[in-house]
């Protein structure tokens, strides 16, 4: 008896639910394995990871700050993918937003203005937009791919924050220390609730679900999106230009990777530092994938995203596992996500005999 | 004298810095030319980075810890080799996720050898080193992997255009349905090349941790793994082509740091963002011709691949 691979008549609709969460169960069994290799009780590390940051209201506000560059980061990614546009270039844009709103507030912070934030807020999203457009404009006058340029310009972003918070911008009463000095209160993203760290940020990323999933499903736009990614040639002869597509999903998911960035500047972080973001760019990509390329999807997914964020914290501060544990486990839950998404268009056979090949 | 000399001493530090990139690059040639694009080189350079640093430390033999990163850089490959050729999934995603995986692995694996010391590969001992000129005495520094990095570009162009098995590697890049149909196994010879990428990849990753900074840091490939993809696209895939721009992007990367002895007062991020900014310029320069890189890419690259048509 064999096993064999065999197409489906139908893309199962099932699996197309259930995949993700299989994903989810069998990086969580992968991740098991990885605690008991590093001698560790796994069910004590599983319980710390994915249970105990949700016992208490503290853990929930921190879940939702940590969603909240995520969910951002993801939807934009999404919608590229949809258009067959590939922006893994998050973390670099997220930077770049860090950067200009992060200088807006530097220079206008204290002084009582009203549209510092929202100002603040503008240039974060410009700055990302700016830092994708660049690739966006590579890919269409020069057919340059953007997977390439994307994540080489995150390389570049990275440095120019490294320079600017060693250089130009450091804290002069900052014992040299690279970063840049704290922002004044007004510049600063109003917390939701007393003593917690959730900000209105997370509010802007909820915004952003219904906003999304309307463009996509409910407009001409995104239905030209959709077309230009699946089916190219169609979209050619209906007239959709495909360069179009490629600026507006980059420039979008520039924007609110940007947007991300100055609200981690302006919320937890609430300075400049060399590094604005633990990876929030990349694994965002996973949410991406995760939440199906589905606003709401993706907002589940970035809730996950956020546990194994939050979770890999409690455990560095409980049993002292290196946070890079759930670096693993985020690669393996994309990894079992793409494995079982093979059972979306293609099911197991049972073979009886010798195979006929 | 003295400039002859530094000029030597230059083309010696650029062989080196260019080595990592002609290992991986090479390996991402021969799957590429076998129709299978895997975006995963950052990833297999960083766990072959780690693994051959820790067998190094554990055995105190850097030459083992080569064997051994070259080994896990092809594990690597096989996991992206069963999602993809096996499983049929996409080789994009895939590759994506190998890095990320990569990452997280390494750092984990990496974390307890943070900081121990290690005794690098040592260079090759030549007799009569010290009655040779100061000239061949440098060029005598280079360590065996740089000569055989520099061997690449010719055994990987014997291989495509002078024996069988080069040919069937690129007739199933080019067109795996008629490879099929004369005979040839087409997941076997993409499974080979794609194991081949991962060992060369992860070769490269060690030689970052075992010669060139003889320590382990995380992170410490730093994106060479996505230049050798660049690169693989800039040389149009042709090998000498590959050579010439692995020098090239050694060369950038060394230059960053004379800068300093050129009367440059630039800040070290900057400048650190030379070879970034070098591969996006390239690769815009490369791109521009769409006719022309459509002619010269492997016609089945990316497709998957499945008997039953």
């Amino acid at each position: 008896m064999r096993l064999r691979l065999e197409a489906r008549q139908q893309p199962s609709q099932t699996m197309q639910w259930l995949s993700p969460f299989l994903a989810a169960v069998l990086a969580a069994l992968g991740g098991g394995v990885v605690f008991a290799l590093l001698g560790h009780n796994p069910a004590t590390a599983l319980a710390t990871l994915f249970l105990a940051p949700l016992a208490t209201l503290d853990g929930l506000t921190e879940l939702g700050l940590k969603a909240t560059p995520l969910l951002l980061c993801a939807i934009g990614i999404a919608v590229g993918v949809r258009a067959n546009v590939w922006n893994i270039g998050a973390e670099g844009q997220l930077t770049l937003g860090a950067i200009t709103g992060g200088g807006i507030a530097l220079a206008f912070g204290g002084e009582g203005h009203w549209w510092t934030l929202p100002l603040m807020l503008f240039a974060g999203a410009a700055g990302g937009a700016f830092w994708a457009a660049i690739p966006a404009l590579l890919r269409t006058k020069f057919n340059a791919h953007e997977i390439l340029t994307t994540l080489m310009l995150s390389y570049v972003a990275i440095q120019v924050l490294g320079w600017l918070v060693h250089g130009p911008w450091i804290d002069p009463e900052g014992f040299n220390f690279p970063q840049t000095r704290m922002f004044a209160d007004d510049a600063m993203l109003p917390v939701l609730l007393e003593g917690a760290r959730l900000n209105a940020g997370f509010l802007l990323a909820l915004l952003a679900v219904p906003l999304a999933w309307g463009l996509l499903s409910r407009t001409a736009v995104g239905f030209r999106l959709r077309t230009v990614g699946q089916a190219p040639a169609a979209a050619r002869y209906a007239g959709f230009s495909a360069n179009g597509a490629v600026w507006f999903s980059l420039v979008l998911s520039g924007a609110l990777a940007g947007l991300a960035g100055v609200c981690e500047a302006a919320g937890p972080v609430g300075q400049l530092q060399p590094l604005m973001s633990p990876g929030y760019g990349f694994a965002a990509i996973i949410v991406a994938f995760l939440g199906r390329l589905h606003p709401v999807g993706i907002l589940s997914a970035s809730l996950l995203m956020a546990l194994l964020y939050l979770g890999g914290e409690q455990l560095q501060v409980t049993l002292q596992l290196p946070i890079a544990a759930t670096g693993t486990i985020q690669g393996m839950l994309l990894f079992f996500l793409l494995a079982t998404d093979v059972f979306i268009d293609q099911r197991l056979v049972f073979t009886r005999g010798p195979a006929h090949a | 004298m003295h400039d002859g000399f530094a000029l030597i001493a230059l083309l010696v530090a650029t062989l080196r810095a260019a080595t990592p990139l002609l290992l991986a690059g090479f390996g991402e040639l021969i799957a590429e030319r076998s129709g299978v694009l895997n975006l995963g080189v950052e990833g297999m350079m960083l766990v072959g980075a780690a693994a051959g640093f820790i067998a190094t430390a554990s055995t105190g033999n850097p030459l083992l810890g080569l064997l051994v990163a070259a080994a896990a850089g092809a594990l690597m490959a096989a996991l992206f080799g069963f999602l993809t050729l096996t499983l049929r999934a996409n080789q994009v995603a895939c590759g994506l996720a190998l890095t990320i995986f990569g990452v997280g692995l390494s750092a984990l694996i990496g974390l307890p050898y943070q900081g121990t010391p290690i005794t690098g590969l040592a260079t090759v001992i030549w007799p009569d080193l010290d009655s040779a000129g100061p000239v061949v005495q440098q060029l005598m520094l280079l360590d065996p992997v740089v000569w055989l990095a520099l061997a690449l570009p010719f055994l990987v162009f014997a291989f495509l255009y002078r024996t069988r098995s080069g040919l069937v590697l690129r007739a199933v890049g080019e067109s795996h349905d008629v490879a099929h149909a004369l005979g040839y196994s087409v997941l076997r010879v993409r499974f080979a090349a794609v194991l081949f990428g991962g060992a060369m990849a992860g070769m490269g990753g060690s030689y970052l941790s075992l010669v060139y900074t003889p320590m382990w840091t995380e992170n410490m490939v730093a994106g060479r793994g996505w230049i050798a993809l660049a690169l693989v696209v800039f040389s149009a895939w042709k090998p000498l082509w590959l050579a010439l721009g692995a020098v090239l992007f050694g060369f950038v990367t060394i230059a960053q740091f004379h800068a300093e002895a050129f009367g440059l007062d630039v800040s070290s991020h900057l400048l650190s963002t030379l070879p970034y900014l070098a591969t996006v310029v390239v690769l815009v320069l490369i791109s521009r011709d769409a006719a022309r890189l459509k002619l010269n890419a492997p016609a089945a690259l990316g497709k998957p691949f499945s008997a039953a048509g």
